[in-house]
């Protein structure tokens, strides 16, 4: 190798190593601030402000969806294995919305202790399958079937 | 002389290096047909509907191999950019700056397609999560690597800033790759890893026919947009004056 172009590949090195660090840096110092949302143990640790909004982000607990039979309004726990936050919503839930499933609510914690969202987002995981192969895997007791992350 | 001297030399040729690509061109256009026909077969009509997603599942065939390009072709960028800059070599830089619009085109694809299919899935168009959000600035530095080479007169400085950018921006590829794990986001995790895919075979082989059909489909334009250019940049030179005199096939 010539030594210009010695020259250049140790220009070009130092330049990537450059960005690279700098890249690192930048991004471990933006770590809390990247994470899309927040968990139902974050919420109860961090004891989060009321009327601060963010991003709630959790399993639909078993059996705690209720809907009210005059409007859109309707409740669930969002829950991460460990701790539970209850929600209000009132609107349209997306399709995958369903117990079990992985949720995003957008919205606020009231004075009364509940999370009112104000948008509902469906989180999809990351398996993909016909549906006689998620049926035969819920007969099966699986743990993948039926939604969930 | 080194073999690999001898290689980057014969390659490094513009009348060589025209000569072989227009060989290679017709192949690759032949095995993108051909594997796009397998793949949207089996996509389209034989895959089934998803247990979750239902139809829309059927987006994906499109939006992963296109999004798994946008991250390939940026990276081929870098490497041809890299050795456009230490080495000087003149096909490199040209093969640089071809493959900008390619991968751009792929980023919008995949960005589309992706937000086609959060409406239905996750009730959304479009949330600013790291993955998201680092797909958008891959598609910001391909457009930047195209606006920078376009601000210079000169095309060997032009390419070469070019490639500087290319090289810099690569460090988004690390970052749109791992942000599904670093971070908590709304786009869901890799599907296919090192250990394994979570994808059911009959929708698999789709993807990979279309991933695989998405490849040959650069590898044509690019060439094609490589042979353009270096016909534009030598159009005073004698093997271009021999060539359109057809003299030389």
């Amino acid at each position: 190798m010539t030594p210009t172009r010695k020259r250049r590949l140790i220009a070009v090195l130092v330049v990537i190593a450059g960005v690279g660090l700098a890249a690192t840096v930048a991004f471990r110092a933006l770590q809390e601030n990247m994470l899309f949302f927040v968990s139902p143990t974050d919420v109860k640790e961090q004891s989060l402000p009321t009327g601060k909004r963010f991003r709630l982000g959790g399993l639909v607990a078993m059996d705690s969806v209720s809907r009210a039979d005059d409007s859109l309004a309707v409740t669930f726990i969002v829950t991460d294995g460990l701790a539970s936050v209850d929600v209000q919503f009132n609107g349209i839930l997306p399709d995958l919305f369903r117990e079990g499933q992985g949720i995003i609510a957008i919205g606020e914690l009231t004075p009364g202790g509940y999370f009112e969202a104000e948008e509902v987002l469906a989180k999809h995981d990351e398996n993909y399958m016909p549906p006689e192969v998620a049926d035969a895997l819920e007969k099966a007791g699986h743990p993948d079937a039926g939604g969930g992350e | 002389m080194n073999p690999i001297y001898l290689f980057f030399h014969k390659t490094g040729s513009p009348p060589w290096f025209y000569r072989f690509a227009g060989k290679l061109i017709p192949w690759l256009w032949a095995g993108f047909v051909v594997l796009t026909a397998i793949g949207l077969y089996l996509g389209l009509l034989r895959a089934p509907p998803d247990y979750q997603q239902g139809e829309s599942v059927r987006i994906m065939y499109l939006h992963v191999p296109a999004a798994w390009l946008s991250m390939m072709i940026y990276g081929m960028m870098a490497v041809t950019g890299f050795i456009a800059l230490v080495w000087r070599i003149r096909i490199m830089e040209v093969l640089t700056i071809s493959s900008a619009p390619v991968g751009a085109a792929f980023t919008i694809i995949a960005l589309v397609t992706g937000s086609l299919w959060g409406r239905p899935t996750w009730g959304t168009y479009w949330v600013w999560d790291a993955r998201l959000t680092s797909e958008l600035v891959l598609l910001f530095l391909y457009i930047g690597v195209i606006a920078l080479y376009n601000a210079y007169d000169e095309p060997r400085k032009a390419a070469r800033a070019a490639a500087l950018m290319a090289i810099v921006g690569a460090v988004n590829l690390p970052i749109i790759h791992y942000s599904v794990m670093w971070w908590n986001t709304l786009h869901q995790g890799s599907s296919i890893g090192t250990s394994g895919s979570s994808i059911h075979p009959s929708m698999l082989w789709p993807l990979v026919f279309m991933a695989f059909a998405f490849k040959f489909y650069y590898g044509a334009n690019l060439l094609s947009r490589a042979r353009l250019k270096l016909l534009a940049q030598d159009h005073r030179k004698r093997w271009v004056q021999e060539l359109l005199s057809g003299k030389e096939k």
